[in-house]
């Protein structure tokens, strides 16, 4: 896809994103006119604001048809492969970060996310792979655990039962 | 006059306190290693770290993170001298020359000079910014809000004007902010907004941070993988006892260039969509005019590297008086402090000097504190900047990811948002590709409850007379200034047009 194509179906997405919010405000009956009384309605700041986003992805089309925007004009690709592999995988790896949040916990997720990345994707050795695999995950628990008392997600109860033994061992140590 | 000097001295005794030393050593530390990253600026550094900050005090807090901004302004300069890659925008002059003086063999030269001329910039700044603080924060006082909605609406303007970006793109940007700070139960009725068919998700709204941190973390990070597709190559440099002494010397060279570019820089800087990147450039450009080896610029003058320097350190400053004083963040970094403020439980703006003294000062103090713990650190770290800026892309990059989806989880609770976080850093990417600005929509989303609330506050209060935003001089002023900002470029347009006409 052309950096051309691309500008096109961005105003175009950004139109009908403008148009299902302003929807959204009618479908929720919020009032987007002035209610007497008690001046403007709930939904008037957002409705209206969105009905200017509408206007504004109008204004970059009806540019790209005439021509007017550096965009409009540009051939080149929007995303080469390299980058589209790159990028790709890099999105997909933190959202499996994510999902595996939930089910793994934010530790264990994170160091599987770290290996895969610092081994998988830079082909660095083992002695900074494992260095950063297990720094990072401690730096973290000491920052946001002990010091800043901030419970990350620790996943279904078997993953949650091992951070457990970590904080009574941590607790031992402290008291 | 007395009663600033007596308030910034006692502003300085708070930034000597061991928590708040403690933390203008580490904000500079940190942001010093930040801004030398590639594709990592100050902005990056405050949204990712402003959730660490909970740990101490407000007033510790925000020490640390406004040390954290200067530092990163410091640090910008090392990845344009040694890599040839600006930290941020805001470094981009630095690389005009200070890339051929590391190709030359200069780079400690370029290094030092950089270092002095923040400083330069640094010093000039917080003096300007002592002395116009509390007059413009004792003006703002009488500010209802009537001039709160105009002085929004001036902020979003010099977007507009200013910006230098595609105007509707900027708008929608804008548009998009406040839109997406208006999601979650109105202000004044309490009805549930865009809640999309009752995510309770949404009920709670969508925090600044998560914005913040998708875009500046997630998005910056994915756009400087694409950009150096993870590969980075490093000029050498060479330090030492007797270089330092000897780039001492020759500061000489470059003070005139560096003061009249903090004085630029700070002015420039206090303009929300100005900020330190046009600052830099224009301070490059000044110098570059008025020099007399005007031709060696971009080939490695000295002067070419201090200007710019001078320049962004003084804007980073002034980026800061609009939002201490008034409540309207000068730049993005400034506009997620602003946020951090607001969840510290401070309201930024003019009352903050009558009540919370001693945050302001305790601030302010820290700021010259920083300045010269800064400029000791940067010259000091030189050789381990080296060191660090060699770690590979593929080993930085996952950390700052790691720290943006422990550092949203942090702040919301939520797991929904990092989901979110990781959309918006996505959507941000790709909008940027296609030069939609994202700045404009990170100070909206900060801005966008504000904006609203006043709004609907001088709505009512004069029972739905729009009227009454220009029956009061300051707001009026405001709003003429934001049309004038607004019509300016499509006015210069017109004047370019047909001047070309009547040249044809």
């Amino acid at each position: 896809m052309t950096v051309r194509t691309a500008e096109l179906i961005m105003g175009v997405v950004m139109l009908l994103a403008s148009f299902g919010l302003m929807w959204n405000v009618l479908n929720d009956d919020l009032t987007i006119g002035w209610l007497e009384g008690r001046g403007p309605g709930a939904g008037m700041w957002p409705f209206w604001l969105s009905a200017g986003m509408a206007l504004t992805s109008l204004w970059t089309i009806a540019r790209w048809f005439r021509g007017v925007t550096a965009e409009s004009r540009n051939l080149d690709p929007y995303i080469d492969p390299e980058t589209i592999f790159m990028v790709g995988i890099t999105i997909a790896a933190i959202f499996f970060l994510l999902v595996l949040t939930n089910i793994i916990g934010l530790y264990f997720s994170m160091m599987l996310f770290l290996l895969f990345y610092v081994k998988g994707i830079g082909r660095h050795k083992w002695g900074l792979t494992l260095a950063v695999v297990f720094g990072m995950p401690v730096a973290i628990y000491m920052l946001f655990e002990v010091a800043l008392n901030k419970y990350l997600p620790r996943g279904w109860p078997f993953f949650e039962g091992i951070f457990l033994h970590i904080d009574d061992f941590r607790y031992a140590i402290m008291s | 006059m007395d009663s600033i000097i007596s308030l910034l001295g006692a502003g300085l005794l708070q930034s000597f306190e061991p928590l708040n030393l403690m933390m203008i050593f580490l904000g500079c530390f940190a942001g010093l290693f930040i801004g030398a990253m590639p594709g990592l600026g100050s902005v990056n550094g405050v949204a990712i770290l402003l959730p660490v900050t909970f740990l101490v005090p407000p007033t510790a807090a925000i020490i640390f993170l406004a040390a954290l901004y200067y530092g990163a302004m410091y640090g910008g300069a090392v990845s344009s001298i040694t890599l040839g890659i600006p930290g941020a925008s805001t470094a981009v002059a630095t690389v005009f020359d200070g890339r051929p003086m590391a190709q030359s063999g200069r780079a400690d030269q370029a290094l030092m000079a950089a270092a002095i001329a923040s400083f330069i910039g640094g010093t000039i700044s917080v003096i300007l910014f002592t002395g116009f603080a509390p007059p413009l924060a004792a003006f703002a006082l009488k500010f209802g809000p009537q001039e709160e909605f105009a002085l929004m609406l001036l902020a979003f303007a010099t977007f507009i004007g200013l910006g230098g970006d595609d105007i509707p793109k900027t708008i929608f940007s804008i548009l998009v902010g406040l839109v997406l700070a208006a999601v979650g139960f109105d202000i004044i009725s309490g009805q549930p907004r865009l809640i999309f068919g009752g995510l309770v998700e949404f009920q709670r709204g969508i925090p600044f941070l998560v914005l913040a941190i998708g875009i500046y973390g997630i998005g910056e990070m994915i756009w400087t993988l694409e950009h150096t597709k993870g590969k980075i190559q490093m000029h050498k440099v060479e330090v030492g006892f007797k270089k330092i002494i000897n780039n001492l010397a020759q500061v000489k060279k470059y003070l005139p260039v560096s003061t009249v570019g903090s004085v630029l820089g700070f002015f420039v800087g206090t303009l929300p969509a100005a900020g330190a990147t046009p600052a830099s450039l224009m301070s490059y450009g000044l110098a570059k005019t008025f020099s007399k080896d005007g031709d060696t610029f971009g080939k490695g003058n000295v002067a070419g590297v201090a200007a710019p320097e001078a320049a962004n350190n003084a804007a980073s400053t002034g980026s800061m008086l609009p939002m201490i004083t008034l409540g309207i963040p000068g730049s993005p970094t400034t506009a997620i402090l602003l946020g951090g403020m607001i969840i510290w439980g401070l309201r930024p703006g003019p009352l903050l000097f009558t009540e919370s003294p001693d945050f302001v000062w305790g601030l302010i103090g820290s700021m010259y504190v920083a300045n010269f713990m800064t400029v000791v650190l940067n010259i000091a770290l030189i050789p381990v900047f080296i060191r660090v800026l060699a770690m590979p892309f593929s080993v930085l990059a996952p950390i700052i990811f790691i720290l943006c989806v422990v550092g949203v989880f942090a702040t919301t609770d939520r797991m929904f948002d990092t989901y979110l976080m990781l959309g918006l850093g996505i959507a941000g990417y790709l909008l940027r590709k296609l030069n939609y600005p994202v700045a404009p929509a990170v100070l909206a989303i900060v801005l966008g409850p504000l904006t609203e609330r006043s709004m609907r506050q001088s709505l009512i209060s004069s029972q739905g007379d729009p009227m009454t935003f220009l029956e009061r001089p300051i707001s009026l002023v405001c709003i003429l200034i934001a049309v004038g900002l607004v019509s300016y470029p499509m006015i210069s347009k017109m004047i370019k047009k047909r001047k070309a006409e009547k040249a044809a």
